[in-house]
C-alpha cells in the first residue's frame, strides 16, 4: 500500500508513474541521501533515526560486507579490512595518497587508481565506495517505496569540484555497480548554493567554503532569478577534517611519547581524536584516553587553545585557494554577498572565525552544513527526474576544475578548453606535423594548469594514423575536446585533408571489470614510446639521405662557385653525414645534417644568385 | 465532510509552513490507474468559486464537487510503515482498490 505525498498544484503523478529521485552526498568521512518529499527536501534517515551513514566499509573473511557504523565500531579491531576515508583513493594512484604511512591498509599500486588487499580480495576504490551506496540506495527504495529493491528514477551523485576526470568517472562508476542510475554528477559546492539559493531565495554573488572530511572546496557562485553560475572553483583535494584529527593524534604520540604504534593502536588513537576534536567545538578542553594493545595507557587532555595553536597552519591553507578563486572570478571581497558554510569541519570555531575575519561578514550556517550538499542534489535530482513544472525550470551552469589541453612537441602542454569554463562544452584547435612526411600523431591529453606535461595530470593517449607524407606543417589536425554535463571528456583527432579519425573517451585506467584493457592500454604506452623514437630515427635517416644527394647534385652542377678549400671541407662534412646515416641515434644524425646545412649556406646563396642572374639574362623590364 | 487526523493536519501544517505559500490542502480524483480513479492531493494555491472547503484541525481542506462525490466521509491519515511514511486515505466510497493503494473504484 503506497503512501502519497503532496504535489504541487497541477502535478500529481498518474499512479505507478512517480519518479523517485534522490541527492546522495558521497562523502569522505560521512555519506547522505536526501529526496524531495511534499515538495521539500529532506534527508533520509535509517532505521534508528541517523542520516549520516559513516563511509566505512568492512570486509569479512567470509565474504560478507559490512557498512557504515556497524563497520566503525569494529574500525579499531579490524582496520586493515575496515576502509574509512575511500574517497581519497578514488581515481588516484598510490603516489598521490598522502600520509601513506599512518594507512594501515595493504595498498597495491596498479595503473590507475590504488587498490587495497583485503581479507575478501583486492578491492579498488569503485568497488569500496559502491557498498557505500548500496546501503544509501537500500535506505532511498525503503523510505520512498516501502521496500527494498523498488525501482528509484535516479540519483544526483556530487563530487568535489577539485574532482578531475578520473575521479569523477570512478564515482560514475561507483554509481552503476550500486545499481544506481546516475542522472547527473554534482559539484558539491554548487550542490550547497542549490540548498541556500532556492530555501533562502537570495540573489547575488557568494562565497561556497566547504570543509569536509577530505577535500577543501572554494567556488566563487553567482545566483540570479533561480540561475546559478559557477564563476570559479579552487581548492586542495587532500586537506580536510581528517587532517585536523591526524596532527591531534601526531601531538597524543609526541605528548604521550608513544613508540611506533601498531595498526589497530594508530585506528584506536585516530578514532579518539576526532571525537576529541569534535568536543572542543563546544567546549574548553577533551580528555583523549585509551589502553593500546601492549596495556599501556594512554591519558592526555588537549585544551581549545592548545587545538587550535597545532592546526592553525592547516586552516591557513584554505586561504590561498580563496584568494585565488575570488581573483579568478575578478571579483574583490567586498562584492561577495554571502559566504556558505559546509561540511562538519567548518562547526569549528577557529575555522568559523578565520572565514568571518577573511569575508569580513559572518558566514552563513543556518543550514545543517553536514546535510547542505545533499539536500541540493536532491533538488537537483528532482529536476532532473521531471518532477517539476516546466514553468519552473532552471538551468545550471557548472564548470571544468582544471584545463584540458594536448601534449606539444617539446613535453609543453597546450591548453584547449581553459579551467573554469562553462560546461558542457566542446572546444577544438589545429595542430600540424612537425616533420617533412610525418604520417602518424600521438595525442597525450592532459589535465592541469602547469606548463610542463610531466607536472600535469596524464588522462589518455591515442595516436592518429594515417596522415598523407607532407612537409612539416602542412597537414591540418583538428583536435576537439568534448566535455559533458557531468565534467567528462572525449577527445578527438580529425586530418581534414583525408578525414582519418581517431577518438577517445576519457576513463581512467584501471582495469576494474577487464584487466585485460589494462593491458592493452599499458602496451601501447610501451609501444608508442619505441615508436616515437624509430619515427624520429626514420625521419633523420631520411632528412640526411636528402641532403646527401641533394648537395651532391649541386656540386656535380655548380662546382666552378666553390675554392678548393670550400669545396673540400663540404666534401669532408658530407663524409661524416654518410657515415652516421647508418648509427641508431637520431641527435647524431641531426647534429651531422645541421652542420651539412650551414656548411652549405654561402654555396646555396651563390647558386641562388647565378640563377636569377640566367633566369634574367636577355629579357627587358617590361616583360616582367 | 472531509477530515484530516490531527497528525495528518500537524504534518500539512509544517509543510505548508516550510513552502512558504498555499492556503490549504486539494483534494480530488481523477479517472486514471488500474483501478479507474486515483488520488489527487496538492497544495491548494487559491480556492475556486464552486470548491467545497473543509476545516480540521486548523488545515483548510479543498474539494472541487466533482470530487467530493468520491471522497465524502474520507479521512486522510498520516502514517509511517518502516522507514516509508505519507498520506493514506480512509476513504468509506472505495469498493476495491488495486494493490498500490494508488488508484481505486467505487
Amino acid at each position: 500500500m503506497a503512501l502519497l505525498q503532496i504535489a504541487e498544484p497541477g502535478q500529481s503523478p498518474e499512479p505507478h508513474r512517480r519518479r523517485l529521485a534522490v541527492g546522495i552526498d558521497l562523502g569522505t568521512t560521512n555519506s547522505l541521501v536526501a529526496t524531495v518529499r511534499n515538495g521539500i527536501a529532506v534527508v533520509l534517515n535509517d532505521h534508528d533515526g541517523h542520516a549520516l551513514l559513516p563511509s566505512i566499509v568492512r570486509y569479512l573473511g567470509d565474504g560478507g560486507v559490512t557498512v557504515g557504523r556497524q563497520a566503525e565500531a569494529e574500525l579499531a579491531r579490524d582496520p586493515k579490512n575496515t576502509v574509512v576515508s575511500v574517497k581519497r583513493f578514488m581515481g588516484r594512484g598510490l603516489k598521490d595518497v598522502t600520509h601513506v604511512e599512518n594507512s594501515p591498509y595493504d595498498f597495491l599500486d596498479s595503473p590507475g587508481m590504488v587498490q587495497i588487499r583485503t581479507v575478501s580480495g583486492v578491492k579498488s576504490p569503485v568497488e569500496v565506495s559502491a557498498e557505500i551506496l548500496k546501503v544509501l540506495r537500500a535506505r532511498a527504495e525503503e523510505s520512498l517505496l516501502g521496500r527494498a529493491g523498488g525501482e528509484l528514477a535516479g540519483a544526483v551523485v556530487t563530487v568535489p569540484a577539485y574532482f578531475d576526470d578520473a575521479q569523477r568517472q570512478a564515482t560514475k562508476d561507483a554509481g552503476r555497480i550500486a545499481g544506481l542510475n546516475v542522472l547527473r554528477l554534482l559539484n558539491e559546492p554548487t550542490a550547497a548554493a542549490i540548498a541556500y539559493g532556492l530555501e533562502n531565495a537570495a540573489e547575488g554573488v557568494y562565497a561556497v567554503y566547504d570543509l569536509g572530511g577530505g577535500t577543501f572546496d572554494i567556488s566563487i557562485l553567482r545566483l540570479s532569478k533561480g540561475v546559478f553560475e559557477v564563476m570559479a572553483t579552487s581548492g586542495d583535494a587532500a586537506l580536510g577534517g581528517d587532517d585536523f584529527d591526524q596532527r591531534l593524534f601526531c601531538w597524543v604520540v609526541e605528548r604521550a611519547k608513544l613508540a611506533p604504534l601498531s595498526a589497530e593502536d594508530t585506528r584506536l588513537l585516530l578514532t579518539k581524536s576526532r571525537a576529541a576534536k569534535e568536543f572542543l567545538t563546544a567546549n574548553a578542553e577533551a580528555r583523549i584516553s585509551a589502553t593500546l594493545g601492549s596495556g599501556e595507557a594512554v591519558d592526555v587532555t588537549v585544551t581549545h587553545k592548545e587545538f587550535q595553536d597545532m592546526t592553525r597552519h592547516l586552516v591557513a591553507k584554505t586561504l590561498g585557494p580563496t584568494r585565488k578563486a575570488l581573483r579568478d572570478a575578478g571579483l574583490e571581497w567586498s562584492e561577495v554577498k554571502g559566504v556558505v558554510m559546509v561540511g562538519g569541519a567548518t562547526r569549528m570555531p577557529h575555522v568559523q572565525r578565520m572565514v568571518a575575519e577573511l569575508f569580513g561578514q559572518t558566514p552563513l550556517n543556518n543550514l545543517d552544513p553536514d546535510k547542505v550538499v545533499a539536500l541540493g542534489a536532491a533538488i537537483q535530482a528532482d529536476v532532473l527526474a521531471g518532477n517539476r513544472a516546466s514553468g519552473d525550470d532552471w538551468l545550471l551552469l557548472d564548470v571544468i576544475p582544471l584545463s584540458l589541453g594536448i601534449e606539444t612537441m617539446g613535453g609543453l602542454a597546450e591548453k584547449v578548453i581553459p579551467r573554469n569554463s562553462t560546461i558542457p562544452v566542446a572546444r577544438a584547435q589545429e595542430f600540424t606535423t612537425f616533420k617533412d612526411g610525418q604520417t602518424a600523431m600521438s595525442v597525450h591529453v592532459v589535465q592541469g594548469e602547469r606548463e610542463l606535461v610531466s607536472d600535469c595530470r596524464s588522462l589518455a593517449r591515442f595516436e592518429l594514423r594515417g596522415i598523407p607524407p607532407m612537409v612539416a606543417g602542412a597537414a591540418r589536425i583538428r583536435v576537439t575536446f568534448q566535455v559533458d554535463a557531468d565534467g567528462l571528456l572525449s577527445v578527438s583527432a580529425r586530418e581534414s585533408t583525408t578525414g582519418v579519425e581517431a577518438a577517445i573517451a576519457v576513463k581512467p585506467s584501471y582495469g576494474l571489470t577487464d584487466e585485460q584493457i589494462t593491458k592493452m592500454l599499458r602496451d601501447s604506452f610501451d609501444h608508442a614510446r619505441e615508436d616515437v623514437h624509430l619515427r624520429a630515427l626514420k625521419e633523420q635517416q631520411v632528412e640526411g639521405g636528402r641532403m646527401l644527394e641533394a648537395t651532391e647534385a649541386a656540386l656535380r652542377e655548380d662546382a666552378d662557385l666553390l675554392s678548393a678549400e670550400e669545396s673540400a671541407a663540404l666534401r669532408s662534412e658530407l663524409d661524416v653525414l654518410r657515415k652516421t646515416l647508418s648509427c641508431t641515434d637520431h641527435r647524431t644524425i641531426k647534429s651531422a645534417v645541421e652542420r651539412v646545412n650551414r656548411a652549405t649556406e654561402a654555396f646555396a646563396g651563390r647558386r641562388m644568385d647565378r640563377s636569377i642572374k640566367r633566369a634574367l639574362a636577355g629579357r627587358k623590364v617590361e616583360s616582367f | 465532510m472531509i477530515t484530516l487526523t490531527e497528525r495528518a493536519a500537524s504534518h500539512v501544517s509544517n509543510f505548508l509552513a516550510k513552502r512558504g505559500k498555499g492556503v490549504g490542502l486539494r483534494l480530488g480524483v481523477r479517472t486514471s490507474g488500474c483501478s479507474g480513479l486515483a488520488y489527487r492531493i496538492e497544495y491548494a494555491d487559491a480556492v475556486n468559486t464552486d470548491d467545497h472547503t473543509f476545516e480540521s484541525h486548523g488545515v483548510k481542506v479543498v474539494v472541487d464537487p466533482k470530487s467530493l462525490r468520491f471522497l465524502e466521509g474520507t479521512e486522510l491519515d498520516f502514517t509511517r510503515e518502516g522507514l516509508n511514511e505519507g498520506f493514506k486515505f480512509n476513504n468509506p466510497n472505495v469498493k476495491d482498490e488495486c494493490g498500490c493503494g494508488e488508484s481505486f473504484n467505487v
